[in-house]
């Protein structure tokens, strides 16, 4: 599809491979290592960034909105922040480069291996490594090529975690680029909560791709929390690519407040029967956000459930986009599929776009999708009102509540709280 | 005291309301009956100030204060509370979240301090208790999924919490089989004091069997073409409406 | 029941080969030679006496189509067409000329009857309430070769020709409206169908009329090697309606034929078009060899305020179905409404789904589809709703439901919903499902054999849509779901 002659580069375009053949003439990556990052590039300078042509990208035309690609700048961040509230093991990135100082490696449980992605490259690459993240996106292989540092994390059979791994991103240089990536496996029967979360300065204008891929083993389980708070001049994209075997839990959660453009790609694969899928999400968005989450989850094999809902509030000139698909592989019988996507108008200069897709090629099956798209309800407003709750609370709280409803389904009363109280402060910061 | 003055509505150009007049005195119990179609719900909608109807003529004070100055909230914390007909469903804000907010949004705008939580809570299972609300349904999210006689309850519920100085009730009787009906009416009855009055909207005479009015009007074709005592009725019950409409088209 | 009885019966009466429609009429018939290029518009222009600025029309866009590329979004696959091998004009030779019924080629009218077309007006008349009939159009191949009840019409100011006459007897009509809902340069296909359109129906309602009978056009491809590219114009002046049925079948070939219609619609202020089609083109055979490839560009614009365009389609044929038939809701209360079923079975492909573009205040969509793959066929609805900025209070409500039988096909659904505006409310639902053991038990149980119960659980399953065609062809309709779903069970 879409196979034009690409006659030359963007500027984008243009600065990434200068970039790369720095990289390779910097002689810092092993022969293994540099082959894995030059077959990855290669890929993306065949396909370039994708554009509105390209299906997927539609409605993110990443060859207009990133006019120029940045280097990368490892750099302190000068900073910790304060934002614990999870009574959890902390890792640090900045600027992409993990920061061991700020890491709890130390402070681990039993049964959980953590360590350095930089280091683990060196040495030898896990075996897991690049077989869950698809080498068909172009932003996938994008990190893969730049790919700075990350986590290696292993939780071994049998272990459930008590205390949930945070891993924080902070980015702090402007004009600067960062390619965190991460590898997860969770062990046979082993039980893990992990939330990653990505913030960064205001006033610096950055580009983060990040990738993570996750393997869950049969029986284990997953709560993934992605906390996209990234500054307001960012562009983030990140991809979170799952890979499941039988009998599964997994919960994936995207809060998206941040960047100026954003982008958030979860690619799920059952490949085990009888597991159970949740993929959720809010967006927070106002001013001149654009933000996007694609979502795709593959039931390639038999008696697998997902659930899928996502909520986006969108302010101001803001524009909120939701592409989510469940894919139903032949002879995948008995999948149980149900996708809602709702969105909250609140401005006339808002916009949505959602595209919520059903791909179906087994017969028994129960699939459905449902979306709704409005300002929030005269009649609940009215209702409120009527018991005395002044306009702007009684919007407030319906925000909140429509919002809840998605949040309140994880299974993880922290989080619950955690994220409860970001919807607050989004809803604090947008009145002051 | 309520007083509405040759108050004319219209919803979506047409004309619902045209030319109601009523008093309504402290401690006074009114009835509005009429036939389907007659304004009764618009004429509560008004009241309380809901935005789609167009105030084309006419007035409404209420303690001396123009209520049509005011939005929804307003009237509230003025004393103003409507029982709706349809309570409304709000999933995702627990029951109890609403009562709190409600309650100390009308407190904060009579210049009162928030009630602190310990107390709420006693007050709410007590008013909860008399009228049969259980705290489970006090945990769920706000009408959603309540039975009718559930979310007409929890209506009479707020009513007793917010101790509002005029209640509308629109309907209330309606979608109540006998028990919840008895119910509800006890626990409208217990809110009767000389301070309070009460505006009880009304397609049927049961429910003035169990909550006595003091003066019972007819509305029709959006006037009140009729006003009388407690027995009009009951002879409304015996030959229904057909006689005021009639009279009014006449 | 009544129906559904029918259905069975039906069913019941089918021989192995489904396609009753896939006879050859032996006529001779004036082909252009084979090829695109300008010298064959030049002919196709003068074979319809055509005036200078129509043949300018059309090379201007046979020039922007040699700069087009051929769409590849939709979810279908088919081999590269060659458009050098097609015949780009077919008439019956006796065909030519403008006629009136008592001079139509016998075997035309044959070929018709035997379609259950009768285009003898006695015969339509016969037994028939006055407000059950139905004028025709009839077209074979390019040309139009019939159209019956003109004089009638023609009684209360409809105009209802084919377009060739049209462009010829109304130009001022046609060059007010034609290319205006669905430019030129729209897509590829409908560029294509710009610089050889053949022919199509053109209809004009007058201001205020509601027309006094249901008009009808009815598509026969007969010749092989042809593509068919007809083109239909259909304008409401104000306060004025219309329904209007398109009814479309070919002879079983081996090869593909090409069949890339545009079809515009017009309503002024008030007026309202409703738009029904069975399309039944030869799906291809069983081993999906042949068939027709139907790639249509259907649009209709609510130009004036409150009026109303509905669209229901019932598509059951075709090897390859590409169709959005959609409403632009320009004017201020307009209306928009889709209903579709679309059947898909053996080999064949199904991309269709509708537009709905939200442009003036107060606008409402409506979309209704029923989508049922069966056999090796994949079905998807592709739909768009959009409000933008000015769209105050746009409202749309979407169900989308597919059934899946057997686990050789593939059902998909992909909405895009895309919203401006704060005021703007749509709602969007699908479902997929099979069709339950239970109910099959149930009915197996009440001792239909497996068949009669597909047949009846389908129907149920389509009712909404159904009841949205005119009655003629709501039971035409439901025969045709009987037989399109035949061998797909067991």
């Amino acid at each position: 599809m879409n196979a034009e002659a690409r006659v030359q580069g963007t500027q984008a375009e243009q600065g990434l491979i200068e970039q790369f053949a720095a990289l390779k003439a910097s002689g810092e990556s092993s022969a293994d290592i540099l082959a894995v990052r030059e077959k990855a590039f290669g890929a993306f300078e065949a396909a370039g960034l994708p554009h509105r042509r390209v299906e997927d990208w539609h409605y993110t035309d990443l060859r207009s909105k990133m006019r120029t690609a940045f280097p990368i700048k490892e750099a302190k961040s000068g900073g910790v922040l304060n934002i614990e509230r999870l009574n959890a093991c902390v890792f640090t990135l900045e600027n992409g480069r993990l920061n061991e100082a700020l890491s709890s490696f130390g402070d681990l449980e039993q049964g959980v291996i953590v360590r350095p992605m930089s280091k683990a490259l060196a040495a030898q690459t896990p075996e897991a490594f690049g077989t869950v993240a698809t080498q068909d996106d172009a932003l996938v292989n994008l990190n893969t090529a730049f790919m700075q540092d990350g986590l290696a994390i292993r939780v071994k059979d049998g272990v459930k975690l008590t205390k949930p791994i945070h891993i924080i991103h902070i980015n702090s240089e402007g004009e600067s680029a960062s390619y965190p990536r991460n590898l997860v496996e969770i062990g046979e029967g082993a039980e893990a909560v992990i939330v990653e979360r990505y913030v960064g300065d205001n006033d610096a204008a950055y580009q983060i791709n990040a990738l993570s891929e996750i393997k869950v083993a049969d029986k284990g389980s997953l709560i993934w929390v992605k906390l996209q708070q990234d500054g307001e001049q960012a562009q983030h994209i990140g991809s979170t690519a799952v890979h499941l075997g039988e009998e599964v839990e997994f919960d994936h959660f995207t809060l998206n407040t941040g960047s100026q453009l954003s982008r958030s790609q979860v690619f799920v694969a059952c490949a085990g029967e009888n597991s159970k899928i949740g993929c959720r999400g809010v967006s927070m968005l106002s001013g001149k956000q654009h933000s996007d989450i694609t979502l795709l989850v593959d039931h390639a094999v038999q008696a697998c459930e997902s659930r899928e809902f996502y909520k986006s509030v969108v302010d101001d000139n803001a524009h909120s986009v939701f592409q989510g698909k469940i894919i139903v592989a032949p002879h995948a019988q008995k999948t149980d599929g149900q996708m809602m996507v709702q969105s909250l108008v609140l401005t006339d200069d808002a916009q949505v776009s959602v595209k919520p897709e059903l791909e179906i090629f087994a017969d028994d099956v129960q699939c459905a999708h449902g979306s709704t798209t409005g300002d929030i309800d005269e009649d609940l407003l009215f209702y409120l009102r009527a018991r005395g709750i002044p306009e702007a609370q009684a919007r407030q709280m319906l925000i909140i509540a429509f919002l809840s409803e998605v949040i309140e389904e994880i299974d993880n009363e922290r989080v619950v709280t955690l994220l409860e109280d970001l919807v607050k402060e989004w809803l604090e910061a947008k009145k002051g | 005291m309520l007083e509405i003055k040759n108050l004319h509505a219209k919803v979506d150009g047409n004309e619902i309301l045209r030319g109601v007049n009523l008093t309504v005195k402290p401690g006074e119990i009114h009835a509005i009956m009429g036939p389907n179609g007659s304004g009764k719900s618009t004429l509560s909608y008004v009241l309380s100030g809901k935005e789609d109807y167009e105030i084309t003529e006419g007035s409404i004070t209420y303690n001396g204060e123009d209520m049509l100055e005011l939005g929804p909230d307003e009237r509230a914390a003025a004393g103003m509370f409507l029982a709706f007909q349809y309570p409304i469903e709000i999933p995702g804000v627990a029951t109890m979240t609403f009562l709190k907010t409600a309650l100390n949004a009308q407190r904060k705008a009579r210049g009162l301090e928030e009630m602190p939580t310990p107390e709420f809570m006693k007050l709410v299972r007590e008013k909860a208790a008399d009228l049969n609300v259980t705290p489970e349904m006090l945990r769920r999210p706000l009408n959603v999924g309540f039975s009718g006689g559930e979310k007409k309850r929890a209506e009479i519920l707020q009513m007793s919490l917010l101790e509002p100085t005029l209640c509308i009730l629109d309907e209330t009787d309606s979608g109540l089989d006998i028990d919840a009906l008895r119910i509800v009416s006890e626990g409208v009855n217990k809110l009767r004091s000389p301070e309070r009055s009460m505006i009880v909207i009304t397609h049927y005479q049961r429910l003035l069997d169990h909550i006595v009015p003091d003066v019972v009007h007819v509305l029709s074709k959006g006037r009140i073409v009729k006003t009388g005592g407690k027995e009009l009725a009951l002879e409304l019950e015996k030959n229904g409406y057909a006689d005021f409409v009639d009279e009014k088209a006449a | 029941m009544v129906a559904v009885q029918e259905t069975i019966d039906q069913v019941k009466a089918i021989d192995v080969d489904q396609y009753k429609y896939g006879f050859v009429t032996d006529i001779e018939s004036e082909l252009a030679p084979k090829g695109l290029n300008e010298d064959i518009i030049r002919f196709i222009s003068a074979k319809k006496s055509e005036p200078e600025w129509m043949l300018e029309w059309r090379l201007d866009a046979f020039r922007r189509w040699k700069t087009m590329e051929e769409p590849s979004w939709a979810r279908v696959h088919y081999p590269k067409i060659d458009f050098e091998d097609l015949h780009y004009y077919a008439a019956p030779k006796t065909a030519e000329g403008p006629k009136n019924l008592d001079e139509v080629d016998p075997i035309l009218l044959d070929t018709y009857k035997k379609l259950g077309i009768p285009l003898s007006e006695q015969e339509i008349l016969a037994g028939i309430a006055p407000e059950h009939r139905i004028a025709v159009d009839a077209v074979f191949d390019s040309v139009s070769v019939a159209t019956t009840f003109k004089e009638e019409l023609a009684k209360a100011g409809v105009i209802f020709c084919p377009i060739s006459e049209a462009i010829r007897d109304y130009p001022d009509l046609v060059k007010q409206y034609l290319g205006t809902v669905v430019p030129v340069t729209d897509n590829f296909y409908a560029t294509l169908n710009s610089a050889v359109f053949s022919d199509g129906s053109f209809v004009y309602i007058p201001k205020g009329v509601r027309c006094p009978m249901e008009l009808s056009t009815y598509f026969r491809i007969n010749e092989q090697n042809t593509g068919q590219f007809e083109r239909t114009l259909i304008i409401a002046d104000e306060g004025s309606y219309v329904s209007y049925l398109e009814g479309c079948t070919a002879p079983q070939r081996d090869e593909n034929q090409l069949h890339a219609a545009v079809v515009e619609l017009v309503a002024l202020e008030g007026a309202e078009i409703k738009y029904s089609t069975v399309q039944n083109w030869f799906p291809g055979d069983a081993e999906g060899k042949g068939g027709i490839y139907n790639f249509v560009t259907k649009r209709g614009d609510c130009r004036g305020d409150n009026s109303k365009i509905a669209w229901t389609q019932v598509e059951t044929g075709s090897a390859i179905t590409w169709k959005y038939p959609s409403c632009i809701l320009r004017g201020d209360n307009s209306v928009g409404e889709f209903y579709s079923i679309a059947i898909s079975n053996g080999y064949q492909q199904v991309d269709s789904g509708t537009k709905m573009i939200h442009l003036g205040k107060n606008t409402s969509s409506r979309i209704i589809s029923k989508g049922i793959s069966a056999g090796r066929s994949q079905n998807t609805y592709r739909g768009q709703v959009s409000a933008h900025r000015k769209a105050k209070n746009a409202r749309n409500f979407t169900q989308c439901d597919s059934l899946l039988i057997g686990d050789q096909c593939g059902a998909h659904t992909v909405p895009y919903i895309e919203s401006k505006n704060a005021t703007a409310v749509f709602e969007h639902e699908a479902t997929t499902s099979k069709i339950s053991d239970d109910q099959m038990f149930y009915c197996l149980a009440r001792g239909l054999n497996e068949e009669e119960a597909v047949a009846l659980i389908v129907n149920g399953f389509v009712r909404d849509v159904i009841q949205q065609l005119p009655m003629e062809f709501a039971v035409e309709a439901q025969k045709l779901i009987g037989i399109s779903l035949e061998g797909s069970v067991g």
